[in-house]
């Protein structure tokens, strides 16, 4: 989890990720945020997220996105 | 023709019921879109607006291009600004412009309250209703002539004040005869618009919509971040015309989105604003291969887009696709740094020719004289062309090629962007000594190093305030002290090695 909030922090450093469940909702994900997300997973979890699994549901809070993470590991 | 109303007028007699402009939420017949265009037009008009810019500050709708067109029945000139736009970069604008009105809708008439802003205020939902003085209409159109300006847009300006490129009825009708029989648009094309409002890039969905009583539907923003959800949309609503920016496209071939979904239904797949990296290309062709391809270029001086090239045949991974010829009524230079045309596979500036090319930058004049100059190949008349700062090339088929800037200029999410821009706003901050941007192609990231006892966060936050979104550098970097060129400038050079050394 540490590590994800450590990509995220990269991205907005002002943003409260324990706890913002709106990431995608108030907008403060944009479509050049997801790019550098999906690498930096890719990258540093050697997991690929699958095209069908980009989804307001895994990305509108780190937890969610971080389950995914660890769904898509143990795959 | 003069006027780019008539285009509504024919569709409105054409197919009054049929869809004209539709988001997820919401959509607007070309009877409503003319009706409602109607009333937005007798209101300002009855308060004396007339030849004077109107603001457009609304969120992205159907509503939002009707408010344009009822603006054009004033005849006034529309303003479009974006709802997400910081206000610092508001305000640029507005005291350039000093707007004697601005239209909103119930989400941003707040804000505009909050800026301080003292002129007219209209609440689209009302002045979209009332009564149309249709006399008043007439009595504006009878006087309009096809050199009245009909929209100012924004775009980046180096030394960090947006510059308004000002667009006249002529200029937009030219570009979008030409560019219609290149998309090969008709009464049948269903667009799915990408592109923002702000931007002059909305004109190949908003304007061929009208000419050919066609559909554009106004894709969610959202849907860009989620390539599948995107595609499903493009087939649900069987579009079959899209005209995006790069990032866009590579964003569905790129994240693999084809394996799970293909838009089948797109016939027309046109895009621009950066080269297009040929291994996604043939993935879109391996995908969707019956559609036609078409890459685009064009600078918002020119109105849009100025060339195109239809793709007939396939790329190497290490080839560019040219940016191909121009459209019909457009001519192209390329000029060397003596205002000579250069030889067959010389690069040159290219510069632009002909009706399209827009009047200039509002109440700029010394940026307007400096980029629209007379056309160094004539000396017997006046003649102006626009330089556009870009190098190309002819290559051996004869094909114009894209080569690189001039400038500090750079594309970056489909955005045009001065470096010098984010430079400006990154010196406004207090504790900073100085700030240089530089641009990484491969990540395609903003790079900003900066001297300053300020922590990168900190300056992050300033620099969200000021900047829109696309403009925030990626990766910052804070230095001692900036290299300097032997003249005294920041050494871009020095900083590229020092970043690619990391």
């Amino acid at each position: 989890m540490e590590q994800l909030i450590e990509i995220l922090k990269e991205l907005h450093p002002d943003v409260d990720y324990e706890n913002c469940t709106t990431l995608i909702t108030d907008k403060i994900l944009d479509s050049f945020d997801m790019i550098t997300i999906i690498a930096e997973v890719h990258n540093r979890f050697d997991v690929v997220i699958p095209a069908d699994e980009l989804g307001p549901e895994n990305f509108n809070s780190a937890r969610a996105l971080y389950a995914l993470i660890t769904r898509l590991e143990d795959e | 023709m003069r006027n780019v109303l008539e285009y509504l007028e024919a569709a409105y007699l054409k197919a009054p019921e049929k869809t004209a402009y539709a988001s997820e939420t919401d959509s607007l017949t070309f009877r409503q879109v003319y009706m409602q265009a109607r009333s937005v037009g007798t209101v300002l008009l009855k308060d004396g607006l007339y030849k004077k810019p109107v603001v457009v500050f609304m969120e992205k709708s159907p509503q939002t291009i009707t408010a344009f067109l009822g603006v054009v029945y004033a005849g006034c000139y529309y303003v479009p600004v974006d709802e997400e736009m910081p206000s610092y970069r508001m305000e640029l604008i507005f005291k350039t412009l000093s707007p004697q009105a601005v239209i909103c809708d119930k989400a941003t008439t707040d804000r505009l309250y909050k800026m301080g802003y003292q002129g007219q205020v209209y609440l689209y939902e009302q002045i979209s209703a009332t009564p149309q003085d249709t006399k008043a209409l007439s009595a504006v159109r009878e006087k309009s002539i096809d050199t009245d300006a009909l929209y100012i847009v924004f775009t980046s300006g180096s030394t960090g004040i947006p510059k308004g490129v000002v667009a006249c009825h002529r200029s937009v009708i030219d570009y979008i005869e030409n560019l219609s029989a290149v998309l090969q648009v008709s009464e049948d094309t269903v667009f799915g618009n990408q592109a923002p409002l702000y931007v002059d890039a909305c004109l190949k969905e908003i304007y061929p919509t009208l000419k050919f009583a066609a559909t554009a539907y106004l894709i969610p923003k959202q849907l860009f971040m989620f390539p599948v959800k995107l595609v499903e949309f493009i087939n649900a609503h069987q579009i079959n015309t899209i005209c995006w920016v790069v990032p866009a496209l590579t964003m569905i071939s790129g994240l693999g989105a084809f394996e799970k979904a293909v838009p089948s239904s797109l016939k027309t797949i046109a895009f621009g604003s950066e080269v297009f990296p040929a291994r996604q290309l043939a993935l879109w062709r391996k995908y969707v291969p019956n559609a036609r391809y078409i890459n685009l270029y064009g600078p918002t001086e020119a109105t849009g887009m100025s060339c195109y090239y239809v793709v007939d045949r396939e790329f190497k991974e290490d080839e560019v696709i040219p940016i191909g010829r121009p459209f019909p009524n457009t001519g192209i230079l390329l000029l060397n740094e003596d205002g000579k045309e250069v030889t067959q596979g010389e690069k040159g500036e290219i510069c632009i020719r002909g009706t399209a090319v827009t009047m200039g930058y509002y109440r700029q004049p010394e940026k307007t004289a400096g980029n629209f100059v007379q056309n160094p190949l004539n000396k017997d008349y006046p003649e102006i062309i626009y330089k556009t700062g870009d190098l190309g090339y002819y290559n051996d088929r004869g094909e114009l090629m894209f080569a690189s800037r001039k400038d500090y200029q750079i594309k970056h999410m489909g955005h045009r962007i001065e470096l010098g821009e984010i430079e400006g706003s990154v010196n406004c901050m207090e504790k900073i000594a100085g700030g240089c941007c530089i641009y990484d192609e491969e990540k395609k990231k903003i790079v900003l190093f900066y001297a300053g006892e300020v922590q990168p966060a900190e300056v992050l936050a300033f620099l969200k305030e000021r900047l829109p979104r696309y403009m925030v550098p990626g990766v910052l970097r804070q230095v001692d002290r900036l290299p300097l060129t032997l003249n005294g400038k920041v050494d871009r050079m020095k900083l590229k090695e020092m970043y690619a050394g990391e």
